[in-house]
């Protein structure tokens, strides 16, 4: 418990090393898009942190579930690592996002179905953490976290559903329609980049996560010793 | 009545109840002593059946908790010291609501009969709004019985009344809630408790720590002994 | 039998319960229609709501005008229960927790009416608009009964939070973008006279999202008022 697992060290060190690779082959590795140009080699990691903060997302609906079957806290630490995470990387997908439809659009910002969903999702994980923060009994707090990400995790489906309707009945002037990186003819290459960045950050998830856990027990180990030395 | 076995209750990561053990037989009026943050309150919500206990095993009235909780519900009045009466209804309309809550058959003379009883029948139709903080609780104790439980928790009864209120609440305690009934009660006014309960349980530490009846340490000694009690909890 | 009969009696006095004391005091409402008023009034200045941009924007006016005033009554109407310990006598009732949440919905959902049905004339005068539709009714309906099951679950967690007064909108409004997207398109749709076929569409949506979120407030409402 006091020192660092040797797995998780080790698993430290495997993100950093996989992390520079995949730097190396989104950027100098994988051949320029012949229409966009350098801006989307973003695309790369754009995707990936989208995928991560999907990956937190599920989890940390699934883990809030659990919670309230069986009302032991642990669940609730692995929501919250969960949330933290998903808030994240769906912010860093964001970003990467706007940077690369600037040149693309000619705008920063598009009401993309996927776009708009993610960035409800970051409200809801605000919302969530704010509902936390309110709260001090620890059981509580943990019940109504594990209730609104449930709310929240069906409810998001739901959203992006109804703004893929809203651009479908109105159709939009810029981007294209039904999505945009299937438009991308991805060569060999490309494909070797594309994936194994998302292999990348899929183990940068397992790992942060593990970390966040990690913390979070050391956090209750600490609250136990205090509550100790008050008695 | 009330059988408690090895009761331990947390939140979070503080422990409240440690191991509580408890009974109270039939007809007896015990009442629960004990300094703040002893955990008396937290003991009577989940006796209320409105917390779940951690660990340990509660039964009110032959049903277990948190298990058969509706059934345990049937059969239990809480007083506390909030009134949970909503004040834009008149006394009548919160006793026919509360008399729904519960499906009673024929509510409409039941509550005229608890009007009676506590001494609110010319003021039925007023709204609770203009009721004293005394009145206020008479209802309250009105709205406990209104489906005759046989178990009755009173959670700090006389908070914020006066002498007077405090003097007229004894009277309507005494000969409509408690009457024929199991009664568990919490409360800092060592005098009043004195007078109304047949047994003194000390909770202390998540504990019982002592436990005695009039008879153990004579009439007028319940400070004295409540005292030594938390004293010697100390030494340890 | 008995048990069904007292789990509808107990959702119909909490209902009947929540009525009769606004119907005297009138708090909520009052404070429900001149906030909405207030919000149309802002709007008329905000957007300038000619003769010409009026068709366009006014389902949009008028689900804000909803969602905004809603919040409101939802709060006002769960911290009634919460401030004076109400919650805890309904909770040692012998009935099922989720008949509270049938009740309070049924009471939040009847308050949301009552001011619909007020603001909607006064629109149509203001601005010289036939909203008595049918069908724009029929949407209004749907769309106030998402958005009362949600807010009914959340704002029994938000009065348990210290920072109650704001935390209800933050929590409600990001999971109900999908009623008021389908709301504002479908009562939208009405108001310019689209073809049938173009409405359903979101009128299946709020039909689902009604559906879904009645069902999980019921399979979790339990654990938002017990300890």
């Amino acid at each position: 418990m006091k020192t660092k697992p040797t797995a998780l060290k080790s698993l430290d060190v495997l993100s950093l090393i996989l992390l520079a690779i995949a730097t190396y082959l989104a950027l100098v590795f994988a051949p320029t898009e012949k229409v966009m140009g350098e801006v989307q080699r973003v695309f790369y990691f754009h995707v990936a942190t989208a995928w991560v903060g999907l990956l937190g997302f599920v989890a940390a609906g699934v883990t809030g579930v659990i919670y309230l079957k069986t009302q032991n806290l642990k669940w609730d630490l692995i929501e919250e690592a969960a949330v933290e995470i998903s808030l994240v990387f769906f912010f860093i997908a964001i970003v990467l996002g706007s940077i690369w439809a600037r040149p693309i659009w000619n705008t920063w910002w598009t009401w993309d179905p996927r776009l708009t969903s993610a960035s409800i999702v970051e409200l809801i994980y605000l919302a969530y953490l704010m509902l936390r923060q309110g709260i001090d009994d620890p059981d509580r707090r943990a019940r109504f976290g594990a209730v609104y990400t449930l709310v929240g995790a069906i409810s998001v489906p739901i959203t992006f559903l109804s703004i893929r309707m809203f651009r479908t009945i109105h159709p939009i002037v810029i981007g294209t329609q039904g999505g945009t990186q299937e438009k991308i003819g991805m060569t060999g290459d490309m494909k070797i980049a594309f994936f194994f960045a998302l292999f990348t950050f899929t183990v940068i998830f397992i790992d942060l996560f593990w970390n966040r856990i990690r913390l979070g027990q050391l956090e209750q180990k600490v609250e136990q010793l205090k509550l100790k030395v008050m008695e | 009545m009330i059988r408690v076995k090895k009761l331990v209750k947390r939140f979070g990561l503080k422990t409240v109840l440690r191991g509580m053990d408890f009974s109270v037989e039939n007809g007896e009026f015990v009442a629960l002593i004990g300094p703040n943050g002893a955990g008396k309150s937290t003991f009577l919500r989940i006796l209320a059946s409105l917390t779940r206990p951690s660990m340990g095993s509660v039964s009110v009235a032959g049903f277990s908790l948190p298990k058969e909780a509706a059934d345990v519900r049937r059969k239990l009045g809480v007083v506390s010291h909030q009134p949970l009466l909503y004040v834009d209804l008149t006394a009548a309309e919160n006793l026919k609501f509360y008399g729904r809550m519960y499906n009673l058959p024929d509510v409409d003379t039941r509550i005229i009969e608890v009007l009676e009883m506590v001494g609110l029948t010319k003021r039925r139709d007023d709204l609770v709004r203009t009721y004293s903080r005394g009145m206020q609780q008479r209802l309250a104790i009105g709205r406990a019985v209104l489906h005759d439980p046989s178990v009755m928790l009173f959670d700090e009864p006389y908070t914020g009344l006066d002498q007077d209120a405090s003097a007229m609440l004894d009277d309507v305690l005494r000969t409509v809630a408690a009457r024929g009934r199991t009664v568990v009660m919490t409360s800092h006014d060592l005098a009043r408790t004195e007078d109304l309960a047949t047994r003194f349980d000390v909770l202390s530490r998540g504990k019982i720590a002592a436990s005695a009846t009039h008879k153990d340490f004579g009439s007028g000694n319940l400070l004295n002994f409540y005292k030594n009690v938390l004293e010697e909890g100390k030494k340890q | 039998m008995k048990k069904k009969n007292s789990y509808l009696r107990a959702i119909g006095a909490i209902a009947w319960k929540d009525l009769a004391a606004e119907l005297r005091s009138r708090e909520l409402l009052s404070a429900m229609l001149v906030f909405s008023l207030l919000v149309i009034l802002i709007f008329n200045f905000a957007l300038e709501l000619d003769a010409k941009t009026r068709n366009s924007v006014t389902a949009g006016v008028l689900w804000v005008t909803f969602v905004f005033a809603g919040t409101l009554g939802l709060n006002r109407s769960m911290a009634i229960e919460k401030d004076r310990g109400c919650l805890d006598g309904l909770l040692l009732a012998p009935v099922d927790r989720s008949a509270i949440y049938f009740g309070k919905a049924i009471s939040n959902l009847a308050f949301m009416f009552i001011v619909e049905i007020i603001i909607l004339p006064a629109y149509s005068f203001l601005y010289n608009i036939n909203l008595f539709q049918p069908g724009l009714l029929f949407v209004i309906f749907l769309g106030s009964i998402g958005y009362t099951a949600v807010g009914t679950l959340l704002s029994a967690m938000s009065v348990q939070t210290r920072t109650r007064d704001v935390m209800l909108p933050i929590l409600l409004f990001p999971v109900i973008v999908p009623v008021l997207i389908a709301a504002v398109k479908a009562s939208g749709g009405y108001l310019q006279k689209l073809p049938f076929d173009q409405i359903l569409p979101w009128i299946n949506l709020l039909i689902v999202y009604d559906i879904i979120f009645i069902a999980i407030s019921f399979m979790v409402f339990d654990y938002v008022v017990e300890e």
